[in-house]
């Protein structure tokens, strides 16, 4: 099964390649400006924008890791779907509509509207593209390892493939594109991983609690009780949930969708929609671990290989035969393209919305340049990101997404609340504050158990000088942990966004009551209008 | 630049108030559930039917009350709040 060439697969894939790239034709032939480009001329619905949300949010790490984990661990996996889902009522209560009335491409926009733009800007766009190269290296190296189980590819292939047909969507359709590919990504998503909830739960007379019951009766009751790997200690769990809850609220791809819809109204409906798909596919992903439990059985998901993330398709085998199984393979594929386009979009953003045209052009650059620097920067994205995928080929990078999402919550989401709500933040809060947000908790990441202990434990044993290496390698790592540990510069902590987010949010907060700025004090008066009203209107008597 | 119209900033205010209100009690659910995993891993296995824990119940209620308090703000937001809205606007 995994690692063959799946013919079924592959059909189904190419399908949806023809298909996207059509729209992308499609798109192509409208996107004439830069508010084409990066924000699809303004003109998607909130509806549309919900499911398209909802598609940037259900990666192929959510839907294979978390019904993987579900299936192998049973309950521990809604810690997880629940950290992940929070996120989005934060982004509705504080985000959604000021963005969309401050600001104009990217979220940066909002945090430099009344402060010096280029200091800012610069600062900001180290911290999304931290977000922007993280979450790509994740989402590459983790595409290149399933396409490999999935479809029998080579991993090299398998990452030149996502890279050339997401370059292709970004480079000719921009926004348009990306979006409309979320928008049938998601719903073949959620329409194929419903179904194959249905199957599973006709199985067990349309009661989930049966389900349940017999995962417990076949694994022990275990499975529906918290366990012992996901969430260690108390500090740990708090850490990992302001990740996963404000992390969410600073993804500079989530951000960037905002500016898609007409007005802020759009703006509110499209995350009200994205909630409800994205709560309902968690609900669904747990039923389909379960699924996997039961109908698979963990010994079998296990020996697939790719640690669990077998287990959605294999059910999908199980019950439905091999046709569904490549239908669902195609969706996973599609799920890691539609990703990956988005992230790319968001990164040339930031490097030719913020850094060309607004830092190095100082605000004042051609239509057609913008155009032309925005495909450049997407060029440029593209090709880093096959390169990092091949770089990072074999790596574990599970620890990325988290990373991801600790920089988020602490170096963008800071910086963004406070220019909107806080009327003497200045423009070094927002540099200082960013700065720490980003490095920092790349710093603490190194500095923590991740780095030390769960990769560079392994290796330090693996270089050791012990003769039987076999008996000896786990008592070399647990040496090496316990040399760590007892260093004067090693962080406990997994996450470190409990440290770094509110060191991000103090910092900015002392920084500016230390240095006021009188000018970004006095435009505080029209970021509040603005974030409630949004562009001047003609008729205002201003 | 114009100081602040007075109503503007009351209704700013209203906004960020409710808006705070809203994220506290989304952050106290989600907290109360991941604390219990925490630090009460027993209770959370408390088996209250065949099939069904605490904390499968818990951890799909906070999905639920997500979406509860999103309907709430929407739906607060698309009548009080837009018509304010469009008071101002005028």
């Amino acid at each position: 099964m995994g690692g063959e060439t799946n013919i079924e697969a592959i059909i189904f894939f190419f399908l949806f390649v023809s298909f996207t790239l059509g729209v992308t034709y499609w798109a192509a032939r409208r996107t004439k400006t830069a508010e084409h480009f990066y924000a699809a001329g303004r003109s998607i619905t909130g509806f549309q924008n919900g499911l398209a949300l909802a598609g940037d949010y259900m990666s192929a790490a959510s839907f294979l890791g978390i019904a993987g984990l579900v299936a192998l661990n049973g309950f521990d996996g809604l810690i997880y779907s629940t950290g992940w889902l929070v996120g989005w009522p934060i982004i509705l209560f504080l985000i959604a509509e000021p963005l969309r009335n401050l600001g104009k491409y990217t979220f940066t926009d909002v945090v430099a509207y009344r402060l010096q733009q280029k200091p800012v800007r610069l600062a900001s766009s180290i911290g999304t593209m931290a977000v922007v190269l993280t979450y790509l290296i994740a989402q590459m190296v983790g595409s290149g390892t399933l396409i490999k189980l999935l479809f029998g590819l080579d991993y090299t292939v398998a990452v030149i493939i996502v890279g050339a047909v997401m370059m292709t969507y970004v480079l000719f359709g921009g926004m348009i594109a990306t979006t409309w590919v979320q928008v049938i990504k998601a719903c073949l998503l959620l329409g194929g991983a419903s179904i194959m909830a249905l199957i599973v739960l006709s199985k067990f007379g349309f009661n989930p609690l049966n389900l349940f019951a017999k995962a417990a009766e076949m694994n022990g009751q275990r499975v529906l009780e918290p366990g012992t790997k996901v969430v260690t200690g108390a500090w740990d769990a708090v850490s990992l949930g302001l990740a996963l809850m404000f992390g969410t609220a600073g993804l500079p791809h989530v951000l960037m969708r905002f500016y898609t819809v007409p007005d802020a109204k759009a703006a509110r409906v499209s995350v009200m929609w994205a909630t409800i798909w994205i709560g309902s596919f968690y609900l669904i992903t747990f039923i389909l671990g379960f699924g996997a439990m039961v109908l698979v059985g963990q010994q079998e998901i296990l020996a697939v290989g790719g640690g669990g993330n077998m287990a959605a398709p294999i059910l999908a085998q199980v019950i439905a035969g091999n046709i569904f199984f490549g239908f669902i393979c195609a969706v996973a594929f599609a799920t890691i393209l539609a990703v990956v386009a988005g992230l790319t979009l968001a990164g040339a953003g930031a490097l030719s919305h913020d850094l060309w045209v607004n830092v190095i052009r100082g605000g004042h650059a051609p239509e057609r340049e913008q155009l032309v620097v925005a495909r450049l920067s997407s060029v440029i994205l593209g090709v880093g990101a096959v390169i990092l995928g091949i770089v990072f080929q074999g790596q574990n990078v599970a620890y990325m997404v988290g990373l991801t999402f600790s920089i988020a919550a602490s170096a963008n989401f800071p910086a963004l609340i406070m220019s909107v709500f806080w009327r003497r933040f200045t423009t070094w809060g927002a540099v200082s504050s960013i700065m720490f947000g980003t490095f920092g908790t790349l710093l603490l990441i190194y500095l923590g158990p991740t780095i030390q202990i769960d990769l560079l434990g392994p290796k330090a044993a693996a270089a050791g000088s012990a003769p039987d290496v076999v008996a000896s390698a786990q008592a070399a790592i647990e040496a090496h942990a316990a040399h760590v540990t007892s260093q004067w510069w090693y962080f406990p902590l997994k996450n470190p966004c409990l440290f770094t987010m509110t060191g991000s949010f103090l910092i900015g907060i002392i920084v500016s009551l230390l240095a006021p700025e009188r000018a970004a004090e006095d435009g505080f008066a029209e970021v509040e209008r603005r974030a409630l009203l949004g562009e001047p209107t003609p008729t205002a008597a201003e | 630049m114009a100081h602040t119209d007075p109503r503007l900033h009351a209704l700013a205010a209203r906004r960020w108030r409710i808006a705070i209100w809203l994220s506290i009690f989304m952050l106290v659910a989600y907290y109360a559930f991941i604390l219990l995993v925490a630090f009460d891993k027993p209770l959370l296995g408390t088996v209250l039917a065949e099939g069904l824990t605490l904390g499968i119940l818990l951890g799909a209620l906070v999905i639920v009350f997500a979406w509860i308090l999103t309907l709430i703000y929407v739906g607060w937001a698309n009548s009080s709040y837009d018509r304010d809205l469009a008071q101002l606007r005028r």
